[in-house]
């Protein structure tokens, strides 16, 4: 059999070339190959994501990231909280290349065990998210009637609070006991609606499909078949939007704590290295730049992952 | 459309009442006594602490205390602060400011996103698109504190362009700046939004027929694929503009601006609890109204859409 002029890879459509001398009349005969195994969504997402470059860099950042964050004593052999006033915003020196910061703590380190808080903030409130909105946004969708009434409206008055404003009124009140973990709750309780939207969108146009027919008649429970069923199928648009709003959630810890109302400052982050930066900003602008780099870097990788999984999860997209 | 908009202003009213009474909540309810906190660590003499809870309510129980609220806003009365000014009297002297920085920043991001996002649609693929792609990425990705002390470093105080910080004298070259700051994320998504938008719309039929029946190519763009192009955009600006007048907390914070953000956050630090509650209330309904007011528009941008 001769090489298949295979130039575009259509999922679940192997091809299928007869020998030539088979069809004289014809040359070749093109058909779908019944016995190719059909792919799945998650499959074929993986095979349109792991050709783009974008997809390449952002997965290498984000790993690089929590490594840091998991691991941060491989990256640094200083200790973050180890400062010292004589060398208060000193320069760059051996084996302390970002310098000093106001305190005389070693700024470099401070850059790779701040990873920490932000990530675990961003990854939990993330988790968060996901549940509450998922939960709510697909029973709403499914239930239907008076119980999406009233969940659709829930989610109006939580979608008219400012996320960011709902935090710092409530972090304020908890001035002690702030901890990763509150932080996470706190944005998370104000976070879900988005999902809740879009997870409802998603399960209203995957309810009437028939195979959700199919199961109702091989008599499985509402649950039964929300959890089964129309849950995994509409899981693709919630996907692409947690991995973006992971991003967001990171924003939000660090301005947080940039106010002053989100991590202590016992607790090395980013946004609060930035908010202390604020006092000797015009004689040494460079304590703002290395936090603030790491920063963005971190939330740029998450925005680009999410750019790549919702082209790759949407087809609808992907032909532009 | 009249309809329509009744409709919406109909269910507008629940999710105002349940927004309120959630803010409401967060707010009284939260810190065991808000009032106990007013005195700092010597505390209030306890006949002033007694005036005060009875003023508010508090001595009441929770639902009662929001009703008495309700009342007051339902008859125009945002209530006084624990320092006995007026709430409607300090949100009228905030929000002129507010309203300045954000019809500058609207415009700003307006502008140079739809202009930059078309530019970079019509020649999808090349270097300025393909720069531009990459400059957005960025700009979202930055917090805004972070863009706000780097442009107030840069700007500010080794140019000397503008003044570093506004205080009291708000006006247009102050403002300049924080408005720059303030349009950077929001320019970098409607960017976005635009070019897709122009991508998509650029090689849809009815452009290939007006190009095909030989209109000048800048009549195409401006009213075949731009008009067409505007509604996520509109969409998107409707948003902003809700999030704008609410007061940039951060940005308002770094450049020491007096408008509402700032009045919001003065007002969470020293625990004025109904100064929190009468500003965020008036927040969230500026946000609802400009939602509305988008969802009116869009009518007027494409005509398929009807209200019944």
């Amino acid at each position: 059999m001769p090489d298949a002029p295979q130039t575009t890879y259509r999922p679940g459509q192997a091809h299928f070339f007869a020998d030539l001398d088979q069809t004289p009349l014809l040359g070749a005969v093109d058909a779908p190959d019944e016995t190719s195994a059909p792919t799945s969504l998650w499959k074929d997402a993986w095979l349109q994501m792991r050709s783009r470059p974008l997809f390449w860099v952002s997965a290498v950042l984000i790993v690089l990231v929590i490594m840091v964050a998991v691991f941060p004593q491989l990256f640094s052999r200083t200790d973050p909280s180890f400062c010292d006033l004589s060398r208060s915003v000193g320069d760059p020196r051996a084996g302390h290349w970002f310098g000093f910061d106001f305190q005389g703590c070693d700024v470099y380190a401070r850059v790779i065990y701040g990873a920490r808080a932000s990530v675990s903030v961003g990854v939990l409130t993330t988790i968060g998210v996901t549940i509450l909105g998922v939960l709510i946004g697909s029973a709403a969708g499914y239930y239907g009637k008076w119980f999406d009434i009233v969940l659709s409206r829930v989610t109006d008055i939580f979608f008219a609070v400012p996320l960011l404003l709902a935090a710092i009124l409530v972090m304020s009140v908890f001035s002690t006991h702030r901890t990763v973990v509150l932080v996470a709750i706190v944005l998370a309780v104000f976070g879900w609606p988005q999902i809740a939207r879009i997870t409802r969108g998603a399960v209203l146009s995957v309810k009437n499909n028939e195979f959700v027919t199919a199961a109702q008649s091989l008599g499985i429970s509402k649950p039964g078949i929300l959890m089964r069923h129309i849950i995994p199928n509409a899981m693709a648009p919630v996907i692409a939007t947690a991995t973006v709003s992971l991003g967001v959630f990171i924003v939000a810890e660090a301005t947080l704590s940039f106010l002053g109302v989100g991590l202590p400052a016992s607790v090395v982050s980013w946004g609060g290295d930035i908010s202390r930066a604020q006092s000797v900003i015009r004689t040494a602008p460079q304590l703002l730049l290395y936090p603030g780099g790491a920063l963005g870097l971190t939330v740029l990788s998450f925005i680009m992952m999410g750019d790549v999984v919702r082209d790759a999860l949407d087809p609808k997209a992907r032909t532009r | 459309m009249a309809w329509y908009a009744a409709r919406r202003l109909l269910q507008m009213i629940p999710v105002f009442i349940g927004a309120t009474l959630l803010i409401y909540a967060m707010v009284f309810l939260l810190p065991a006594d808000p009032i106990a906190a007013l005195g700092g660590d010597r505390g209030l003499p306890p006949a002033v602490a007694d005036q005060l809870r009875a003023q508010y309510h508090l001595n009441q129980p929770f639902i009662v205390q929001y009703g008495f609220y309700l009342k007051g806003l339902l008859t125009g009365n945002l209530g006084t602060s624990f320092t006995q000014r007026p709430v409607a009297d300090m949100l009228a002297q905030a929000f002129p400011t507010t309203l300045k920085l954000a019809s500058m920043t609207l415009v700003i991001e307006a502008v140079a996103g739809i202009g930059v996002g078309l530019w970079a649609g019509i020649r999808k693929g090349g270097i300025f698109d393909a720069t531009f792609l990459v400059i957005s990425l960025i700009l979202i990705a930055v917090p805004i504190f972070v863009i706000g002390f780097a442009g107030q470093v840069l700007f500010g105080v080794k140019l000397g362009w503008v003044p570093p910080t506004v205080g009291a004298n708000v006006n247009f070259k102050t403002l300049l700046l924080p408005a720059f700051v303030l349009a950077t994320a929001s320019f970098a998504y409607i960017l976005r939004l635009t070019r897709t938008t122009v991508v998509e719309n650029r090689n849809a039929d009815h452009v290939r027929t007006a190009t095909a029946k030989g209109l000048k190519p800048g009549r195409v763009i401006s009213v075949h694929v731009l008009r067409n192009s505007l509604i996520p955009v509109v969409t998107y600006l409707g948003t902003d503009v809700g999030a704008l007048l609410g007061g940039a907390v951060v940005t308002e914070g770094i450049f020491n601006i007096p408008g509402v953000g700032n009045l919001l956050f003065t007002a969470i630090k020293r625990h004025e609890a109904p100064t929190i509650v009468s500003v965020t209330v008036f927040l969230v309904m500026v946000y609802l109204i400009s939602n509305l007011i988008v969802d009116l528009l869009y009518a007027v941008l494409d005509p398929r859409i009807r209200y019944a």
